[in-house]
């Protein structure tokens, strides 16, 4: 009972730190990359102290609800996007023997279930602020969820058949390094649905700030709107981990597989929020249509491929 | 099978735990913040003119054939799951490997169809 307790803090210490940690990174590397002089002052140094006066003022916002919402999906939206990603990091395996909060039987299932799940809450503020702009934004949220679901769910899935199994520890522990370019299709075709399922840029058509103001969250302010910007980079971690555990082999490195696997499987995480970053730094937001085909024209066909590659050579070599 | 649905036990813990996250921070932040609503906050936000027309505008749902096209490949891609453990089984091999291609058949068909119909790009 106690260590599902104490597991349980450390997942929840985990969802408070390591989505901060990449949004303080993002602003930096952004900061960096485009010069951009904003989030370079506050506190002196770097401005190492922007994230904290964001969330001072996220605090003491006036929590505004417009007369024509539908109060209680309005005020339930910001939740039902954020929570779902603490709960997938929950079967995430950070290192060997039993490194896990809950080792789920279906554990691959279950993390791309819940994940979904997040998406609904922006489909749900989109619909509920009954803002004409953020009822586009939700439309195209829910079309992005219904392309890139796919691709996603057929690229997890063949590893799961390399693997047999769906548990993700039983996962990492089959991984061997020739998964690398094994794998390679699935893992590019896995990320890059992971990323247009979370909206982040070039995927930000729903967002599109310059077109539709900021797509289902123009309504929101204060708190609420900071839940939505948590839950984007809680996504990002969330995202990283599992491509981490299914296709990088998780907690195994070149050495120290036993003791410092927990390293790894941050080292891991951290290398590809940064590529997260980066990617949003030097891509122009893809147009709807684009968007769509991309999905359609390469990715399902790709990741169908990958399965065929999977099959082939696991009956081969069994 | 008690055991299997305790497990699941655990992952309702974090769904309160998580539920208590954001509701004692919107709580807390209830003693943080103003609250003066006045009729021009409360107005839908359209760049700041007055909202024009219903709120609830209609739009032509571009997507509709391929959220139905999602659903039927989304219903057989649910079936890759169990199989995917036991495909490469002794036993299995060759005979499985043969309905794989079966079934990638048919999705590949499906979707070609649907690509020469024009139902896949967003008009």
């Amino acid at each position: 009972m106690l260590e599902i307790i104490l597991k349980l803090v450390a997942v929840a210490a985990a969802f408070a730190v390591l989505p901060l940690i990449v949004g303080q990174v993002e602003h930096k590397a952004m900061a960096h990359m485009q010069g951009r002089l904003g989030p370079m002052y506050a506190g002196g140094f770097h401005g190492w102290a922007q994230l904290i006066a964001d969330g001072v003022k996220f605090a003491q916002k006036e929590d505004v609800i417009p007369r024509a919402a539908d109060r209680r999906v309005f005020k339930l939206a910001p939740a039902v996007a954020l929570v779902p990603y603490l709960l997938v990091l929950l079967v995430i395996p950070v290192g060997p023997d039993g490194q896990v909060a809950l080792d789920l039987g279906i554990g691959v299932f279950f993390a791309l279930a819940v994940m979904g799940v997040g998406v609904i809450g922006a489909i749900m503020a989109g619909w509920a602020s009954a803002n004409k702009y953020s009822l586009l934004g939700g439309m195209r949220v829910a079309a992005q969820l219904m392309s890139y679901e796919l691709p996603m769910v057929f690229a997890a899935s063949s590893v799961a058949m390399a693997a047999g199994t769906l548990s993700l520890s039983g996962i990492v522990e089959e991984w061997r390094w020739w998964w690398l370019p094994w794998q390679a299709v699935g893992a590019v075709v896995f990320f890059v649905a992971g990323l247009a399922e979370l909206r982040r840029p070039p995927f930000d058509m729903p967002i599109a700030d310059s077109e539709i103001i900021f797509g289902p969250y123009t309504e929101y302010g204060g708190l609420r709107f900071a839940l939505f910007i948590l839950a984007e980079y809680a996504g990002i971690v969330v995202l990283c981990a599992l491509t981490t555990v299914l296709f990088l082999g998780g907690w195994k490195g070149p050495f120290l597989d036993a003791e410092l696997g927990w390293l790894w499987t941050l080292l891991k995480v951290f290398a590809l929020s940064f590529v997260v970053i980066w990617l949003r730094v030097s891509y122009p937001r893809l147009r709807e249509d684009q968007l769509q085909k991309l999905a359609w024209a390469w990715l399902v066909p790709l990741s169908l491929a990958q399965l065929a590659l999977t099959g082939v050579l696991r009956v081969a070599l069994a | 099978m008690q055991d299997y649905f305790d497990k699941y036990l655990v992952v309702l813990a974090l769904l309160l735990v998580g539920g208590g996250i954001v509701g004692g921070g919107l709580a807390a932040n209830r003693l943080l913040r103003p609250h003066r609503p006045t009729r021009e906050k409360l107005t839908t936000y359209e760049c700041g003119v007055d909202p024009v027309g219903a709120h609830w505008a209609q739009s032509y749902v571009r997507y509709y054939v391929f959220a139905y096209l999602y659903v039927i490949f989304a219903v057989d891609a649910v079936f890759l799951f169990p199989w995917a453990t036991v495909f490469a089984a002794p036993g299995y091999g060759m005979t499985t490997l043969v309905e794989m291609f079966v079934f990638l058949g048919f999705l590949a068909t499906g979707l070609l169809y649907a690509g020469k119909k024009g139902v896949l790009s967003w008009v």
